[in-house]
């Protein structure tokens, strides 16, 4: 089991204010990683800090190392289109392109070259359909637009889409709420399936869900990370009073 | 207590229904104005869709235009058409006195000879025979047929005097009077004769000024809302930008007549009255539309989609150009659409450069002289013939079906566009 993103004193300031206040961590190849914490303890800031997507909210300043391998995340000379191949993501609510699904998924390869040919390009598409676990479902209508799914199928091609471009880490970012039990389960079925090719950091609100599908659990609160451990100790039992008041539900 | 309650609640309800009735008041007084001016306008204008003629025998006599078969077209351009028709119409009313021929010849329209000519022009073999055709009839008489100029009046003050009077009956009696669809109106230029002119040029003239307009407004309205959008930073500078640009929106459009007289004309030395000039004008005005068209619909694409790009790895430049903007498409073509009706209905700026010139041909091109449909409309009605009356109605009918297209393919656009997320 070795590392596959170190963050080392990571601060995040939204102009005056300090959002997320010198986290270090680090992220374990293969394995799932749960954020949690109340709202605004600065998970998703973190979680968004790893593929740079803080780039685009002005005034949103990074400090720190985020390491992944030999390279720092949070380097300015940085390309962020070469790490957003290597590190994709899953946002809260469904967000596929108003495209056909084909489209949907062949997106990212197109766009980083990585299909020589058309047949090429239909093989991405198949596999990365089938890892998702939707192929079954939309095999026959691959031209129909991607935003005439359900809620469930639409998450499902959200993560095609991003495991299309072969990435070695998946950030998801809440990929369940906007979802019913019954697509969370499969998208929790999908994501310990994923966990053998991809490494996976998940943000979420549902204890049960980080109890259900992660290794590594941290906790957040007011910036701080309070607690990190195995999703096994960290539940059972937590180091600290603020993590123990949390996962209990006795916080305020 | 419960009698002062009800007379509070009666006195409620009735301010209720006053307040109601204001608005419908206010409704019903827009909408009587608006159909009162549609009437008008059509009442006045549908006339002008026909016009009168005359049967006339004409004998193609080649030995009085002294050509054959086998004249060349210049030839037969130089053959004296009008004194073949007069010399007809003469031979077939030897009843009327040689001093009233000039009164019969006024009874038609001066492109009877030019008509006369067309037709040996295109086919020769109608030399020496004898025809049946329709004649135009002159304004005037088109007048007195549809009532418009009054005939129970003395004869001083009437278009036409007793005798012609007295020939139209004969003709009216003996059936050789119809009317048939103007079709002049929708292919002639302008003519100093009413019943010849026609609203060609000045559609050519307005879709001419449009296209220059749309192909230099929309590029730059589309790069500088996207510019704005997307890339400026948010400071003191784009503050200011952004608000002359609604400004701008908003100047009198005389105002950028004179500009484009002072610059354009004066500065630069572009030719005056053409469309060319006529659409740089007007797309002055229509840039501020369409880049605050193109930005609301921008800001409008949800954050996820631009987010969900970005976290494929797509460049900003590919975000925009694969996502946002098709999405920000329909929007912004709406705007331009909507821009640029406005464009067509606009005046001013074109009296200022120049676009009112007399223009009979019809342009081909954004470099040669011309009108547009509502300078022509304002020509007319400056007019002080009265054929000119139901012409000018007749243009404002086709100006607002001009808009009313534009303005429901925008919707249409939009309808289709629609999207859902």
């Amino acid at each position: 089991m070795d590392t596959k993103i170190s963050a080392e004193g990571v601060n995040v300031f939204y102009g005056e204010a300090h959002a997320l206040k010198n986290v270090s961590m680090q992220f374990m190849r293969n394995e799932v990683t749960a954020l949690i914490g109340p709202s605004g303890c600065g998970k998703s800031t973190f979680l968004r800090c790893l593929n740079r997507m803080n780039d685009v909210i002005p005034d949103c300043r990074v400090e720190g190392k985020i390491m992944m391998g030999d390279v720092d995340i949070n380097d300015s000379r940085l390309d962020v289109v070469r790490l957003r191949e290597k590190v994709g993501m899953v946002f809260q609510k469904p967000n596929p392109f108003p495209k056909s699904i084909y489209d949907n998924v062949a997106y990212g390869p197109s766009i980083h070259g990585l299909a020589r040919t058309q047949a090429d390009m239909d093989r991405i598409v198949e596999e990365s359909l089938q890892k998702a676990g939707l192929l079954e479902e939309v095999k026959d209508r691959l031209n129909q637009p991607g935003t005439g799914l359900s809620g469930g199928q639409q998450q499902r091609l959200c993560i095609a889409r991003a495991i299309a471009v072969s990435p070695d880490v998946i950030l998801m970012d809440e990929p369940c709420s906007a979802l019913d039990p019954i697509a969370t389960a499969r998208i929790e079925e999908l994501i310990e399936e994923l966990r053998k090719n991809y490494t996976i950091i998940i943000v979420t609100h549902s204890m049960q869900q980080a109890a259900r599908v992660s290794q590594q659990t941290a906790f957040f609160h007011l910036g701080d990370l309070v607690e990190v451990g195995k999703t096994d100790d960290l539940f059972v039992k937590p180091q600290q009073q603020k993590t123990q008041d949390y996962i209990t539900g006795r916080f305020g | 207590m419960a009698g002062s309650n009800s007379s509070f609640l009666k006195g409620r309800y009735s301010a209720e229904k006053r307040f109601k009735l204001y608005g419908v008041f206010a409704v019903s007084l827009a909408l009587g104005a608006v159909i009162f001016l549609l009437f008008t306008i059509f009442s006045t204008g549908y006339s002008a869709f026909w016009r009168t003629e005359f049967q006339v025998e004409i004998q193609f006599n080649g030995d009085y235009l002294g050509i054959t078969q086998e004249s060349s077209d210049q030839e037969v351009r130089e053959a004296n058409f009008l004194g073949l028709f007069r010399k007809n119409l003469a031979e077939q009313n030897n009843d009327v006195p040689r001093r009233e021929l000039r009164k019969l010849f006024a009874m038609f329209s001066e492109s009877a000879a030019d008509d006369l000519r067309e037709m040996v022009i295109t086919n020769r073999s109608i030399l020496g025979t004898t025809q049946k055709l329709k004649v135009l009839a002159s304004s005037s008489v088109d007048m007195i047929v549809k009532g418009q100029a009054p005939r129970e009046i003395e004869e001083k003050r009437r278009v036409l005097n007793d005798f012609q009077l007295g020939l139209l009956d004969r003709w009216t009696a003996e059936g050789r009077r119809s009317s048939s669809f103007n079709h002049r109106f929708f292919t002639n230029g302008d003519s100093r004769s009413p019943e010849l002119a026609g609203l060609g040029g000045a559609i050519a003239g307005s879709f001419w000024t449009l296209m220059v307009c749309l192909i230099l407004s929309f590029p730059m309205g589309v790069a500088a809302a996207i510019y704005l959008e997307e890339y400026a930073p948010k400071n003191r500078l784009t503050e200011i930008i952004e608000v002359n640009i609604n400004n701008l929106a908003a100047v009198p459009s005389i105002i950028f007549g004179l500009l484009g007289l002072a610059v354009i004309l004066n500065f630069f030395g572009l030719p005056r009255s053409t469309p060319l000039v006529g659409g740089i004008v007007l797309s002055l005005m229509t840039l501020p539309t369409i880049i605050i068209a193109c930005r609301a619909s921008l800001k409008a694409v949800p954050p996820s989609i631009r987010e969900g790009a970005l976290a494929m790895g797509a460049s900003k430049m590919q975000t925009i150009l694969h996502h946002v903007l098709p999405l920000a498409m329909p929007g912004t073509l709406t705007g331009t659409i909507i821009g640029l009706a406005q464009a067509l209905g606009e005046t001013a700026p074109l009296l200022m450069i120049g676009m009112f010139a007399f223009v009979v041909d019809i342009p081909a091109g954004p470099l040669e002289s011309a009108t547009a449909l509502p300078v022509q409309v304002y020509l007319w009605a400056e007019s002080s013939e009265r054929g000119y009356v139901e012409l000018t109605a007749a243009g404002i009918m086709m100006i607002l079906i001009f808009m009313a297209l534009m303005n429901s393919f925008a919707i249409i656009l939009r309808k289709k566009f629609e999207r859902r997320w």
